[in-house]
This record gives structure tokens, C-alpha cells and sequence, in this order.
């Protein structure tokens, strides 16, 4: 058949059934257009059918023949289309970049109507779009301003502070940039999983000859040449590859099926010999009761790890008391880019292309699972469609490696939603009883914490939930005394483990609620009642620990207070009318620990310049959309007294780069920030030394010339700057006593929302944030974090609840649209970290934190009802106010 | 993803295509489709194998009226039936279309997919209950006319036969006074299937409401209209017969990952409520 592509005729040879979105990226290359879910969910697929939005992955190509198409590959040869993009780049629209060509492509359709939209028309216009990384603000944003983007208004330059458009902004808006499913070797062989659709349960294989009849291996857990298990902890490789005769979740991998993709995709599953045995789910409940079955053999009580705080200082006498008990689900990291890669057997070496925010712990579970050195291993990651913690685990890549290296051959994968969300980890569902006292003034007394982490099948970050859990339980307040357990539960659930804040959005809203309540008892505001008790500068934590610097709630809840005001003021002046709909402000605050905890993870980058003026940034670091490329080579270029365009970038890839620590924690910023910043002033004093120039010299770069204050200087040879930084922290002891981490980031946030008393229905109307960031070395880069993580705070707090078997797909498992992130103002304190870079801490969990707490508070402040769990359903409101 | 793609491109042609092969999937927008297609087969199970595209007939398309009713044909999508100049009582069906999906959604879906879909939650049905609709059923045998309310049978069961297509939603035309609207309850702003929604057309004459129509979906496997409460309402001023929960009892809204069955009946009666008292109010003529 022949379709019409941006303008041109193309003969494609494929089924008329075949979805629009697959012809386009298989058949034509053009993999602008981006597949997150194959079922019009997303909207990352958008393009444009004779001018109107569609999911391509829900047109047959049939019914595309003889319509005008149109994907992201041709904006920017259109005026508009370009103004679009540069508006996009300019404002910081796209971080992962994975919904960001579907953005594009629908807001094209509005602004062919309407070049100057309103914020509703351009806000319905991507309703159909979903972003897990921005919040949307800033895409709205640069949909509005699109028309003053026609004679492009150049972007900011510079170092730190200053509003740089992202360095690898150009690929993503383009369509350009190279995601997991994006690219495969030729002739590379298709790998397909398969998975137990029960949650517990035995099984058996039996004779596989009918599928090597087809042309198809079912790999088994036979097949994996070295140990057939992988996990985040050096001492629990809990989690097989593919598993044998026992699963231990729906979702659980049995085996792969590896072949030509059209053979390996028509297997139906049914076909296959497996006879299964299902067994009894266990939940949290079950675990723990006497005779319950035993996970894993390690863990006979199957309880996987418990974390523990204790303190007691001198303290004011108790006069009241608050209590609880708060309840969270499992919340999917929901990226908008399933698991996807390849993998090239290279001799005796392996070569992995995936997506992944910890490119040097895959290569440590790669070579672990085939029984070879680590430098052996090469993983290259993809551009990497948002990931929020999800992918820090290994995926795809001990399977895919598997598959290549026993048959030598390259070997693809991608996953489907369903399966992505069916296999995946996710945030730990948390059961938490808490207690908390004050003085009769309103002083923190004591905080209590008990807290159950529903773990899953398998450990993945389990333990570092457990062990972040009880330092941060009583929140960012000084508290005499404090005692907390956390316990990481092995069930047949899906696998917990990384999301944005390692179960410390889960215990903010326990804690945020109980203080809600104290106040209330003492007759005190809430936000005064937190500024009493707010940790500062010179305070010590529960962990005993001194925060010296760098401690800037006071701050922010200075800096809400006036907004506290006024929402508070609107909010009784509506309410002063009788109505159905009740008006209420909540706020919340939190703290957060930058880097793992009690543990040394350092990062190391490199810089050369060459003789010939090329100046080279080596970083490790996977930017996973939170923009750490940008940041850091602003952070570098302002150490070396550089612009950030005279760099050449050399990113994340375990040969080519040093390691530079996971994505995870919001460290890059701070850690490899300040490597980079080493690395830099090393590379600085190298280059004065070749004219031992004094500190304060200026140096530029242009055509290859290196000038010293102005005078050509010749390179004699590649000069080095390396910097290593490794936070420094003391492990915490059995009471939790240390100094876990290095600096912490700290925020406030306020939530003004209505709430439909006889619907249950919330709406929330502001969001005003204001959070330390130590120095914001690229505040729209910071803005877009904030964004992001209230989005998602927004989620967990009213929608998103993943039920194994019932949520597996992004129609029924909801996470915000474009009409459900209210404006949000953000106010930027910052409080210098001196061991930071220039200051900076991290942002990208802190954003969450508080979002959750602050709307729940914001609930009970419109209609007295106190949420014990989330996410606050319709439903579940109406019931909390009876 | 199927091994047989049939495209007839008359209507005689899709119907003798249908008779040789009742197990024909009929596909219109495949907006329900490929997306069940995707959660089948990320479990490995079985697809349909053999496609009928009703794409291709133009038989499908347009809405237009005749002496005696408005005609729409069943590839009627969403963005045509928000777009369309269609008189007042179609308000409810506007708004309904406004709210399926998002704006891709509804410039594929069409409404004789939504109807032979057969969702509980389908938001055409319950507009097009209140606007006493009925479908136009066609096969080689011949065409017949079916009130919706009788060719929905249950979740996903309809009246339609293997051979048989929908063609056609017929509503009456109406004059006088005549004010609809819709009621659409989510969790989340764009993109949600609905936990309640309801939909009511009513006719005032000399300030009474001489005849209403009121339909609440997602309550039971089947939208259903409320028979007692059209009853006391007929004749009534606005704001005079209370609507009460024994007017809704007949409603089986169902426990799910959405709602409680509990909350879906209690949901329905404040809607029901609203949208009648915001019919009532003159400015409703204008929105
Ligand atoms: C992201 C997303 C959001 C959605 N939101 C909503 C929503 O808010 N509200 C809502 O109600 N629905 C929603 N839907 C469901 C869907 O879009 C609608 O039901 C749509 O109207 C279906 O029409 P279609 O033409 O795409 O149907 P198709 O997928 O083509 O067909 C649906 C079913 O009807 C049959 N069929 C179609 N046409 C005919 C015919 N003429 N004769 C006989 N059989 C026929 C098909 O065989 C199939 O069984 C949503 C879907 C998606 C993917
Ligand atoms: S891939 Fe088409 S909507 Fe998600
Ligand atoms: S930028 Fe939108 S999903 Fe990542």
C-alpha cells in the first residue's frame, strides 16, 4: 500500500492491520513517533491523520491509506512547527523526552487553529498526552508562547544559575534522541518473556520440540550460563533470571521465547508446556503468621530486613498525644517508555544497549548471570524514557545478554505495558502505626513509628526502604525523642524497590497528619506549629547527627507564610457561603537525605583537553530526563571558567566513562556534581600552570585556540582534570545512630484544593512549593523536578493505586493528566551546602515528598476528614467524613 | 496483528462478506479493539484472526435528519458528533462526546463502536437512552430497527447477530422547549472511564416539566433510565419532586478498582439531582 508521510508517497509492504505506529518505526524508520502502550492510553504515539491528533497505534494502516500523515520528523521544516520546538527547548517542555514528540504533534493540531491558545485550550489539547516527568506546566507553557518563538529569541547561556535549555534538549524535541526500542542490530533475534499469571505458584516445563519446530528456543532457567539470579544487595541475588519450577508473583519470568519476531509473537501462551500448580498468595498478613510458607529459605520469617532509630534527649513534659494508622498501595513508576534494548555478543565480550539508571550495577548483575569479568561487559544506555527508580533495577538486560551469548547472535526486546507494569517494581504499599506528642507550647515531645513495607517477591531495594525509612519518620523537626522500625515483608506481590524517595513519601504522610493534629490541640496554625519545631542550622537530628549548614525549612516557611495567609483567607471567605463544595489549605514539610545512607557512594568524572582544543566531559551519569548532563556541565564549565558549549560530551557508557554512582537518591547533582567541579578545577590548574597564570585568569576557547587572558596558548599535550567525590557519612549503628548522610534537602509545600462534600471529589486549585536546593545551578531545570515530583505527589495522594491483575495497563491504573496539575509557584531557597557544588544539594525526590501530606492536610482542613489511606479515592473521602 | 483484513467498500459488500463469515470481527475506530488486542497479548492469549474494516464504507459516515428523525450514521466519531450543528437535546450527547477520552480519542472512536462495545461504562449510551435512540441493525437478511435500550443486553452482550452491523442510531426529532446535559464522574481529569455518569433531556412547557427523560450509567451492567422519577417529574415545576433514592433502586452499580457499589448509588442521586436542577435554570439554554 502506499501512505502519504509528511508530504511524501511511500510504498510500505505490510498487513493492513498492522497499527500505524509499527509501520512507521519498523517499516519506515521513523522512530520519531514513540510507542508506550499500544492501546491509546499514552498518547506517545500521537501524529497528526489529515490535520487531527490521533494514536497511531490505534489506526490500521489500512484506514491511514490515502491520508495525509504527519509525525514529529516534520516540524522542523515547518515555521510553526519549529517555533514550536524551539519553545519546547526553551522552556524546559521535555525531560525524558519520551511523550515529548506526541506533545508536540497534538499541540501542532491546536495551534494550526489557534496560534495563541489559552491555557484551557492548550491544556484539553494534550489531555490526551501523558507526561511522567514535567507536571505539564512547562509544556503548556511553551505551547502558549509558541508564537513568539518564530525568529527564535536566543536561550540563556552560561554556568551556574543560569537558565540553560538542556545540552541533549535538540534530539529529544527533533525525535531524534535514541530510546531503548529505538534502534536494534541487524538481524538481531526477537526476545519475548514469559511470565506466570499467577501470583504463587509451581510449575513444570515439559517438551519444548514443537517450538524449535517453528524456529523458536524457549530459554529456561537451564539456559543462563553463570548464576541464575540478580538483586541490588551484593549478599541477596534473590531474584532469579528465569525461574525454576516456583514463581513468587504474577509477573514472574519463566522463560523467554527467542526467534524471528513474527514466529516468537504468535505463540499463544496456551500453547506452551507448562503445567502449572497454584498456590496460596501470601500478603503482608500471611507472612507474618505462624507456619506461613517461607519466601525464601534465607528469611524464614520472611521478613527481609527491619531498620531501626532510637533516641531520647532531655524533653519538655507531654501534654498531647496524636495516633494513627495510615495505609498506602502500591503505586507503578508508570515511565511513559517500557523496558527496551539489545544485546550484541562482541567474542568473548557483551555488549548491552538498554535503558537503565545505574549503567555499572548492570554490568555487574550482567557478568554475574553469564559468568564472566565485568570488563567484559560493555552497557550502553539508551536515552532513557523516564524512570523515577524503576530502572535501577536490571530489566531486559540479564535476559537479553543471555539469549545473545549462548546463541551469538544479536538479541532484542521490548516489553508491552502490560508487561512492563505486570513485571516491574514498584513503591512499597506501607502499613503504618504512628504516634506523636507535643509540649503544651507546642514542642515536638516524641514520634513513634512502626512501619510494615509490603516488599514482594524479591528484595530489590527493600532494604535501603527499611534502612531510610526510620532516620526520616519523624520528619524534618527536632524531636527529643524518637523511636522507629521499618520492616521490608517478603510476599508473593510484585517486587518493591526504588520509587522517587524510598518509602519516605509514605512515611510523611503519616507523620505530616499526626503533627496536623497536634497543632490543632495546642490551638496552634499549622504552619507555626511546624516553624516552632522546624530543624535549623547548629540542630541535632535523631540520628544524633549536627546539621552545620545548609538547613533551610525556616525558610520556606517564612517564605509560604504570606501565601498560607492568603489561601487560608480565600479559603474562610468561600466557605462563608453554605455550599456543597468546601474549601481547604493544607501544607506539609519534609527533609531529605541526598545519597544512600550510612553508605560510600562515590562518583568520579573526568575532563581532558586535547592539543587540538578539544575539551572532552567524561560523565557516568545517566541523565534520565532530571537534566544532570546540563547541570553538570554547568557546574563544570563555570569551575573551569569555560561556556558549556565549549564542551564535547562523553556520556554514560561503562567503557568510555568512570563510575559515576547510580541515578537514584538525588545525588547526581551533589555527588558527581561535585566530581565534576573537582574534575574541573584540576583540569583549571592544569592550564594555568602552562603559563602559570594567576587563579583569576581568564580562559577561552574558540576554534580549537586556547587563550589565557587573551594570549594564544599551545596545548603540548591532553591535559586531565579528574575529580572523585564520595559524600562523606558514618554508618548508622543498631539504635540508627550515624551521620547517614552528607546534607539534606529540605521543602514546605502548601495545597489549597475544594472539595465536593457530596461526591468525595477533590480539586485542587494551587500548589505553592518552596524548597532549599542549596543553589539552583539551572532553576528551570530545578522548576521542571518540582513540577514533576508534585505531579506525581499529586498521584499517589488522589489516583493512582496498582492492583496485580486489574491495574496492568495505563486506562485503568491512572496517573495525572494535563487537567489535573493545578498552577504551582515555586519559591527557591537557597541555603548553601558548603561541601556541595557551588552550594547545590539535590531536588529530584524532595519534590515528592511533601505533596501527598500537604493535600491530605488540605482535605481535613475543608471538611474535618482525615484520610488513613491512599490514594483518596472519591469513595474513600465520602467515607472518611462519616 | 490479525491474519485476515477483509476492506469492503460498499455496505452490500460488508454484509455478504459478514454472511460468508459470522466469526468477522467488525472493526470500526478500533479504539476498543487494539487496546483489548494489547492486554491479550502481553498475556500471550489468543487475538482475533479475521478483520472486517468498516473504514472504508461511506455508508457509515454523516449525521443528517429526514421528516421524521436525525439519522447518524454508526462512523459517526466523537470529534463529528462534538462538532456537528445538532439541535438542543442533543446537548447531552455533545457533552458526552466532549468528555470520552481525549481529543484523539474521540477523532477515532465512533459511536457504533462504543455502542456494539458495550461497555457498562460507555458514555453514548446513557445520552442516547434519554433521547429514546434506536440502532438500525443490517445484514443480508435485511434491516430492522431495535430501541437501544433493547439491543443492549448486558456487559458487553448486545442484540446484534454474528452477521449482522450496526449502521444507524435514529432519534426522534422533538420540538418545544427542550433542555439536556450530562454528568460525567472520574478520578482524574482527561482520559477516565467514568465511576457515574448521567444524562437527562427534559421538555418545559409553561414553566413544567412536561416530559423527562433520565438515564445513569456505570450503575449496571446495562445503562438504565429511571421510569419513576421521569413519572413524578412529568408535570411538575422544577424543584418541586424530590428525587429520591427509591427512584434509583433498581440500579446494581458494582464493587470495583474504580468505586464501591455503595458510593456509584449514592454518586448517581447527587447527580441526578444536579443535573436536574441546573436544567431547570434558564442559563442552561445557553451553555
Ligand atoms: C484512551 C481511551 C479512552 C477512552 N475513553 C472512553 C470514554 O471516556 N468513554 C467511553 O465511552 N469510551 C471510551 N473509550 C472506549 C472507546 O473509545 C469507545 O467505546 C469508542 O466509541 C469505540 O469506537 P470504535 O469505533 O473505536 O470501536 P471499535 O474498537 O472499532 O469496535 C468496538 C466494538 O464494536 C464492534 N463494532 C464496531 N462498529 C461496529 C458496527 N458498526 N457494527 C457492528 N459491530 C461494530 C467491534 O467489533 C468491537 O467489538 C476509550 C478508549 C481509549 C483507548
Ligand atoms: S502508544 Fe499509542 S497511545 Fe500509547
Ligand atoms: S518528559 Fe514527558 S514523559 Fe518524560
Amino acid at each position: 500500500m502506499i501512505l502519504t508521510v509528511n508530504g511524501a508517497d511511500t510504498r510500505c509492504d505490510v498487513a493492513p492491520g498492522a497499527r500505524l505506529s509499527a509501520v512507521l518505526r519498523d517499516t519506515l524508520c521513523l522512530t520519531g513517533t514513540k510507542v508506550g502502550c499500544d492501546a491509546g492510553d499514552c498518547g506517545a504515539c500521537t501524529v497528526l491523520l489529515d490535520g487531527a491528533q490521533v494514536c497511531a497505534c490505534l489506526v490500521p494502516a489500512a484506514q491511514a491509506e490515502g491520508h495525509a500523515i504527519r509525525t514529529v520528523e516534520s516540524l522542523a521544516a515547518d515555521p510553526l512547527g519549529a517555533a514550536l520546538q524551539a519553545a519546547f527547548l526553551h522552556h524546559g517542555a521535555a525531560q525524558c523526552g519520551i511523550c515529548t514528540p506526541g506533545m508536540l504533534m497534538a499541540a501542532m493540531a491546536l495551534l494550526a487553529r489557534d496560534t495563541t491558545p489559552s491555557e484551557a485550550a492548550a491544556r484539553a489539547a494534550i489531555g490526551g498526552v501523558l507526561c511522567r516527568c514535567t507536571g505539564y506546566t512547562k509544556i503548556v507553557d511553551a505551547i502558549r508562547d509558541a508564537h513568539r518563538f518564530h525568529n527564535a529569541p536566543p536561550s540563556e547561556e552560561g554556568g551556574v544559575g543560569a537558565r540553560l535549555p538542556r545540552l541533549d534538549g535538540v534530539a529529544k524535541i527533533a525525535g531524534l534522541d535514541r530510546f531503548g526500542a529505538d534502534e536494534a542490530p541487524p538481524g538481531a533475534l526477537w526476545l519475548r518473556p514469559v511470565r506466570s499469571p499467577h501470583a504463587h505458584a509451581r510449575f513444570e516445563l515439559g517438551d519444548t520440540a514443537a517450538l524449535a519446530a517453528r524456529g523458536i528456543r524457549l530459554l529456561t532457567a537451564r539456559d543462563v550460563p553463570g548464576a541464575n539470579s540478580f538483586g541490588i544487595y551484593p549478599d541477596i541475588k534473590d531474584q532469579p533470571v528465569f525461574c525454576d519450577g516456583y514463581v513468587r508473583y504474577r509477573g514472574d519470568c519463566i522463560g523467554a521465547l527467542l526467534g524471528p519476531r513474527a514466529a516468537v509473537e504468535a505463540v499463544r501462551f496456551a500453547e506452551l508446556p507448562i503445567a502449572w500448580t497454584p498456590l496460596p498468595p501470601v500478603d503482608m498478613a500471611a507472612a507474618r503468621l505462624p507456619g506461613a510458607p517461607v519466601l525464601h529459605l534465607f528469611r524464614p520469617d520472611n521478613v527481609l530486613s527491619t531498620g531501626r532509630l532510637a533516641c531520647a534527649r532531655d524533653a519538655p513534659e507531654e501534654a498531647h498525644v496524636a495516633e494513627g494508622l495510615f495505609e498506602t498501595g502500591f503505586v507503578e513508576h508508570a515511565y511513559i517508555e517500557p523496558e527496551a534494548g539489545h544485546a550484541e555478543r562482541i567474542g568473548d565480550t557483551i555488549s548491552v544497549f538498554a535503558c537503565t539508571q545505574a549503567p555499572y550495577m548492570d554490568r555487574e548483575e550482567v557478568a554475574r548471570v553469564l559468568g564472566i569479568a565485568q570488563d567484559e561487559v560493555r552497557i550502553i544506555p539508551s536515552a532513557c524514557g523516564g524512570g523515577f527508580g524503576g530502572k535501577l533495577d536490571v530489566s531486559i538486560q540479564p535476559m537479553i545478554a543471555v539469549a545473545a551469548w549462548i546463541t551469538g547472535k544479536p538479541v532484542r526486546a521490548v516489553w508491552t505495558r502490560g508487561e512492563s507494569m505486570a513485571s516491574s517494581t514498584k513503591r512499597h504499599p506501607a502499613r503504618i502505626r504512628a504516634r506523636a506528642a507535643c509540649a503544651a507550647d507546642g514542642r515536638l515531645v516524641r514520634f513513634e513509628f512502626e512501619g510494615d513495607f509490603d516488599t514482594g517477591a524479591y528484595a530489590s531495594w527493600g532494604p535501603t526502604v527499611a534502612g531510610r525509612v526510620p532516620v526520616h519518620a519523624c520528619g524534618p523537626y527536632r524531636v527529643p525523642h524518637v523511636s522507629a522500625v521499618a520492616r521490608a515483608i517478603y510476599t508473593t506481590n510484585p517486587p518493591s524497590g526504588a520509587f522517587r524517595g524510598f518509602g519516605v513519601p509514605q512515611a510523611a504522610i503519616a507523620q505530616e497528619a499526626l503533627y496536623d493534629a497536634l497543632a490543632d490541640r495546642c490551638g496552634m496554625d499549622r504552619l507555626e506549629f511546624r516553624a516552632l519545631n522546624a530543624l535549623r542550622a547548629g540542630d541535632t537530628t535523631a540520628t544524633g547527627q549536627t546539621i552545620a549548614h545548609s538547613a533551610g525549612l525556616p525558610a520556606c516557611l517564612d517564605a509560604l507564610r504570606p501565601h498560607w495567609a492568603a489561601l487560608r483567607a480565600e479559603a474562610a471567605a468561600f466557605n462563608a457561603t453554605p455550599g456543597p463544595i468546601r474549601r481547604g489549605t493544607g501544607i506539609a514539610c519534609m527533609w531529605y537525605g541526598i545519597g544512600n545512607t550510612g553508605m560510600s557512594n562515590p562518583s568520579t568524572m573526568r575532563i581532558t583537553l586535547a592539543p587540538d582544543g578539544t575539551l572532552t566531559f567524561f560523565n557516568g551519569a545517566v541523565d534520565i530526563g532530571q537534566g544532570s548532563t546540563t547541570v553538570l556541565t554547568q557546574i563544570a564549565a563555570e569551575a573551569l571558567g569555560l561556556p558549556p558549549a565549549a564542551f564535547t560530551l562523553v556520556l554514560g557508557d561503562t567503557t568510555l566513562t568512570a563510575d559515576a554512582g547510580k541515578t537514584s537518591a538525588s545525588r547526581q547533582t551533589f555527588v558527581s556534581g561535585r566530581a565534576a567541579q573537582d574534575a574541573a578545577i584540576a583540569l583549571r590548574a592544569a592550564i594555568l600552570r602552562l603559563t602559570n597564570a594567576g587563579e583569576g585568569a581568564r580562559l577561552s576557547l574558540e576554534d580549537g585556540v586556547l587563550r589565557i587572558d587573551g594570549a594564544p596558548v599551545p596545548i603540548p599535550e591532553t591535559l586531565e582534570g579528574v575529580g572523585r567525590f564520595d559524600p562523606p557519612t558514618v554508618p548508622l549503628d543498631a539504635e540508627g545512630q550515624g551521620i547517614p548522610y552528607a546534607t539534606y534537602g529540605f521543602a514546605a509545600q502548601i495545597a489549597s484544593l475544594d472539595v465536593d462534600t457530596q461526591l468525595g471529589t477533590v480539586t485542587l486549585r494551587r500548589i505553592v512549593a518552596a524548597h532549599d536546593v542549596g543553589r539552583a545551578v539551572n532553576p528551570t531545570l530545578v522548576e521542571g523536578q518540582i513540577h514533576g515530583g508534585i505531579a506525581q505527589g499529586i498521584g499517589l495522594a488522589l489516583m493512582e493505586e496498582y492492583l496485580p491483575g486489574r491495574t496492568e495497563n495505563l486506562h485503568d491504573y491512572l496517573i495525572p493528566t494535563a487537567g489535573d496539575v493545578p498552577p504551582i509557584d515555586i519559591i527557591l531557597i537557597e541555603e548553601p551546602e558548603p561541601l556541595g557544588p557551588f552550594g547545590a544539594k539535590g531536588i529530584g525526590e524532595p519534590a515528592l515528598v511533601p505533596t501527598a501530606p500537604a493535600i491530605l492536610s488540605a482535605i481535613h482542613d475543608a471538611t474535618g476528614a482525615r484520610l488513613h489511606r491512599v490514594p483518596a479515592l472519591p469513595h474513600r473521602v465520602l467515607e472518611a467524613m462519616r | 496483528m490479525s491474519t485476515i483484513w477483509l476492506q469492503p467498500k460498499t455496505l452490500p459488500e460488508a454484509l455478504a462478506m459478514l454472511a460468508a463469515d459470522p466469526a468477522l470481527t467488525p472493526f470500526a475506530g478500533g479504539t476498543d479493539l487494539y487496546p483489548a488486542q494489547a492486554a491479550r497479548f502481553a498475556w500471550g492469549e489468543a487475538l482475533p484472526e479475521a478483520i472486517l474494516d468498516l473504514g472504508a464504507l461511506p455508508e457509515f459516515w454523516g449525521i443528517a435528519a429526514d421528516a421524521t428523525q436525525w439519522r447518524i450514521g454508526a462512523g459517526a466519531t466523537w470529534a463529528q458528533l462534538r462538532d456537528a450543528a445538532l439541535p438542543a437535546e442533543f446537548d447531552v450527547l455533545r457533552a458526552a462526546s466532549c468528555q470520552v477520552g481525549g481529543a484523539q480519542i474521540q477523532n477515532r472512536g465512533t459511536i457504533g463502536g462504543n455502542l456494539c462495545n458495550a461497555s457498562p461504562a460507555a458514555d453514548g449510551v446513557p445520552p442516547l437512552l434519554a433521547l429514546d435512540a434506536a440502532v438500525e441493525l443490517a445484514s443480508l437478511r435485511g434491516t430492522r430497527t431495535l430501541p437501544l435500550g433493547k439491543f443492549l443486553l448486558g456487559n458487553r452482550q448486545t442484540e446484534r447477530a454474528p452477521d449482522e452491523l450496526l449502521t444507524a442510531v435514529l432519534v426522534p426529532h422533538r420540538a418545544g422547549d427542550l433542555r439536556s446535559g450530562f454528568e460525567k464522574l472520574g478520578a482524574r481529569h482527561y482520559l477516565v472511564i467514568s465511576i457515574v455518569m448521567v444524562a437527562a433531556m427534559v421538555r418545559m412547557e409553561a414553566g413544567r416539566i412536561a416530559e423527562a427523560a433520565i438515564a445513569v450509567g456505570a450503575c449496571s451492567a446495562v445503562a438504565q433510565r429511571l421510569p419513576a422519577l421521569e413519572a413524578a417529574l412529568r408535570g411538575s415545576r422544577p424543584g418541586e419532586v424530590a428525587v429520591t433514592p427509591g427512584q434509583l433502586d433498581h440500579l446494581a452499580p458494582i464493587d470495583d478498582a474504580r468505586a464501591t457499589g455503595a458510593y456509584r448509588r449514592e454518586a448517581a442521586l447527587v447527580l441526578v439531582r444536579r443535573l436536574l436542577a441546573r436544567l431547570a435554570l434558564p442559563e442552561a439554554l445557553v451553555a
